[in-house]
């Protein structure tokens, strides 16, 4: 291909040898005449209209001839020789291919915009085209259904979180090569005009300086409330996070066939889980351990109160007796198990108590071990969202959603759950629980649900804490 | 003769009142939590006499318990037909189902107390304490699953074959734990609960 006063021409003996043509140049009247093998195209010098298979059409510019060789531009191509060849002749000027017949060669454009903690790869593909993400280690892999690809791709503005943007091999998948910050990553498709579609993979940081203010949030108005107890009323919104990965050091967990610990795949995703809020969500996220060691239960629980923790996610993997079963489950606490006292105090109950100059007052009084009798409600909510977005990205067990008489939560002052990300002991859910794929799916369907519990608990009153006593007349 | 006969009749008479007071009315004073007699002592029953019982196993999919009738050596008084209604749960399961307390736990005793009892039946209630071996622990797959299967596979096969136990506990070594594999809270008595159980099944 040359340039000719700024025209990108194709050199007619190039084209010649690869679609078959054979050319005749008319000496006297200075015409051109190529020949397929059932039609002809006339080209004069100096003139921009072509004669194709019986039709005149528009050049951009005249054919050149330099030496004894014929240059033409490269819009001939499409415009003037697939109607002669009675074929499809796709140009793709960015990637520089002809592209024949109906092969699937989507044409990708990609732009990678720093967004704060996150570098955000859109990729545009026209036309839409099926496609799985995945993460390879290092590498975020879009694989389209294709045959090739015809791909934009530029340079990355933020090395250290996205390396390149690049295609891989084979050539029908984009590889996002991810640079020393990466955490984690959120892929979602979008529709885009006229038959595209889009795809944005968030690429996210890890976080390491000081917690980052939360997002700004519109004020949500309180409705009118009792005079405030021995507390101050919280504010609405999640602010503090606590992310307890199950079991560490001593206590292994479950085992999976394969040596797999799950006391190293929760914390694994608790690390991923974190990385991941404190750049969606922001706020202080907290683990109750952030290496190999073990921790009490009770100290996990106090770590989220002694915080005020607005919410606390314990992460397990599942063990079973049967190598078939499988399955996410998300638990929250079962209040029947511990007797009716305990229900009692869901219910706010209170008891009329004597006090000093007489007449009685409410005391509502609870035992500082079933703190999360007081947010049931608000943890159902959570762990159904929490379901929800699981089932969309994770096999799910057919008992997903269950009560228990956990340990863990049961002393937990704020909306609990306790998510089972799948069977350890099976061994196919043995590889899913050691990759980072699906270690990544776990901490975006998480991200999700938290995302959605903070739209509707900021419209909730919180419901009050849990003092060793409060008092209202 | 006499006079020889009688320090002896006065020691024995003490030593029978002291131990009347000390295994009979001091218990009973003692106040309402009353330990009734621990039963890992053999069977005074008759050795043939057999009840029938519903036990539970783990399903074959793994993701239930399966109530199955069974039957168990007779024993009274009920701490001694609790003790042998958790000696058989402890064995193996038959075929399609697997045991749901990990092999080879051993059952150290059986306790059942009282509560509110003397003064009539509308009040009383007795909790029924399970002490289990080690292996209860070391050998369990860690699922939190499992782990409720092997409790409420015992709190069932307890509560539901003997509707006057309303409530167990589930001990390891003769100690009250934290959780058998970390999960479910073990500090405090069990009800019965049964949603852990699919359906049931005559064997």
């Amino acid at each position: 291909m040359r340039l000719f006063n700024g025209q990108e021409m194709f050199a007619l003996d190039d084209l010649g040898r690869l679609f078959d043509l054979t050319s005749r140049e008319d000496t006297l009247a200075g015409g051109l005449t190529i020949s397929t093998k059932t039609q002809t195209i006339t080209l004069t010098p100096g003139q921009t209209l072509v004669s194709a298979a019986g039709r005149v059409v528009s050049l951009p510019a005249p054919p050149v001839k330099e030496g004894r060789s014929w240059f033409l531009p490269i819009d001939f191509v499409p415009r003037a020789l697939a109607p002669a060849l009675g074929t499809r002749l796709d140009l793709r000027r960015p990637s520089r291919l002809i592209v024949v017949g109906d092969l699937r060669v989507p044409r990708v454009t990609a732009r990678i915009e720093p967004q704060g903690a996150l570098a955000r790869v859109t990729l545009d593909v026209l036309p839409a085209t099926p496609h799985s993400v995945s993460q390879d280690g290092a590498r975020v892999l879009v694989r389209f259904e294709a045959d090739a690809l015809d791909a934009a791709l530029p340079a990355s503005p933020v090395a250290d979180l996205v390396q390149a943007v690049r295609v891989a091999d084979p050539p029908v998948v984009v590889a996002i090569d991810l640079g020393p910050r990466f955490a984690s990553y959120r892929a979602s498709d979008a529709p885009g005009d006229r038959g595209a579609g889009r795809i944005v993979i968030d690429v996210i940081a890890q976080t390491t300086e000081a917690p980052q203010p939360p997002p700004a949030q519109p004020p949500v108005p309180l409705p009118p409330a009792e005079p405030p107890l021995l507390e101050a009323t919280p504010t609405s919104g999640l602010r503090t996070f606590v992310i307890d990965a199950g079991h560490g050091g001593d206590e292994h967990g479950a085992r999976g066939a394969q040596g797999t610990l799950e006391k190293d795949v929760t914390l694994g995703v608790a690390r991923r889980l974190k990385a991941a809020i404190e750049s969606r969500l922001g706020g202080r996220v907290i683990l109750t351990r952030d290496s190999d060691q073990t921790v009490g239960l009770d100290e996990r629980a106090a770590v989220a109160n002694n915080n005020k923790a607005d919410v606390f996610i314990s992460l397990h993997a599942n063990a079973s007796v049967r190598a078939s079963a499988a399955g996410a489950e998300v638990f929250y606490l079962s209040l029947a198990d511990y007797g009716a006292q305990a229900q009692r105090v869901a219910q706010g109950e209170s008891e009329p108590l004597p006090v000093f100059g007489g007449g009685t007052r409410d005391i509502e009084l609870i035992l500082w071990e079933m703190a999360q009798a007081r947010h049931i409600e608000a943890s159902a909510t959570f762990a159904r969202l929490i379901e929800a977005e699981l089932r969309e990205r994770v096999p799910m067990s057919p008992r997903a959603i269950q009560q228990a008489p956990f340990r863990v939560l049961v002393g937990a002052n704020m909306p609990a759950v306790l998510v089972e990300m799948g069977f350890i002991t099976n061994p196919e859910q043995e590889k899913q629980l050691a990759s980072d794929g699906f270690q990544a799916s776990i901490v975006q369907a998480l991200v999700d649900s938290l995302v959605r519990f903070r739209d509707s608990h900021g419209l909730q009153s919180p419901p009050p804490a849990p003092p060793a006593s409060g008092a209202r007349r | 003769m006499l006079r020889r006969a009688v320090p002896v009749i006065a020691i024995a008479a003490v030593a029978a009142a002291g131990a009347w007071l000390l295994f009979y009315a001091l218990p009973r004073w003692h106040g309402r939590d009353r330990i009734a007699a621990p039963a890992a002592a053999p069977a005074a029953a008759v050795p043939e006499r057999k009840i029938t019982a519903t036990l539970y196993y783990i399903a074959e999919d793994g993701m239930s318990l399966v109530g199955v009738q069974r039957e168990v050596p007779f024993g009274d008084p009920v701490a001694e037909q609790a003790r042998r209604i958790v000696e058989s749960q402890l064995g193996p399961a038959q075929q399609p189902f697997a045991a749901a307390v990990p092999e080879g736990t051993t059952l150290r005793g059986v306790y059942v107390t009282e509560r509110d009892c003397a003064a009539g039946t509308a009040n009383c209630q007795r909790d029924a304490f399970v002490d289990l071996s080690v292996e209860a622990r070391t050998r369990h797959t860690g699922g939190a699953l499992d782990e409720l299967f092997t409790i409420y596979a015992i709190v069932d096969a307890v509560t539901v074959n003997l509707p006057v136990i309303s409530r167990v506990q589930i001990l390891v070594e003769g100690k009250e734990v934290d959780t058998l594999a970390g999960h479910v809270d073990l500090r405090h008595p069990l009800e019965k609960n049964l949603k852990w159980v699919k359906t049931e099944k005559e064997e």
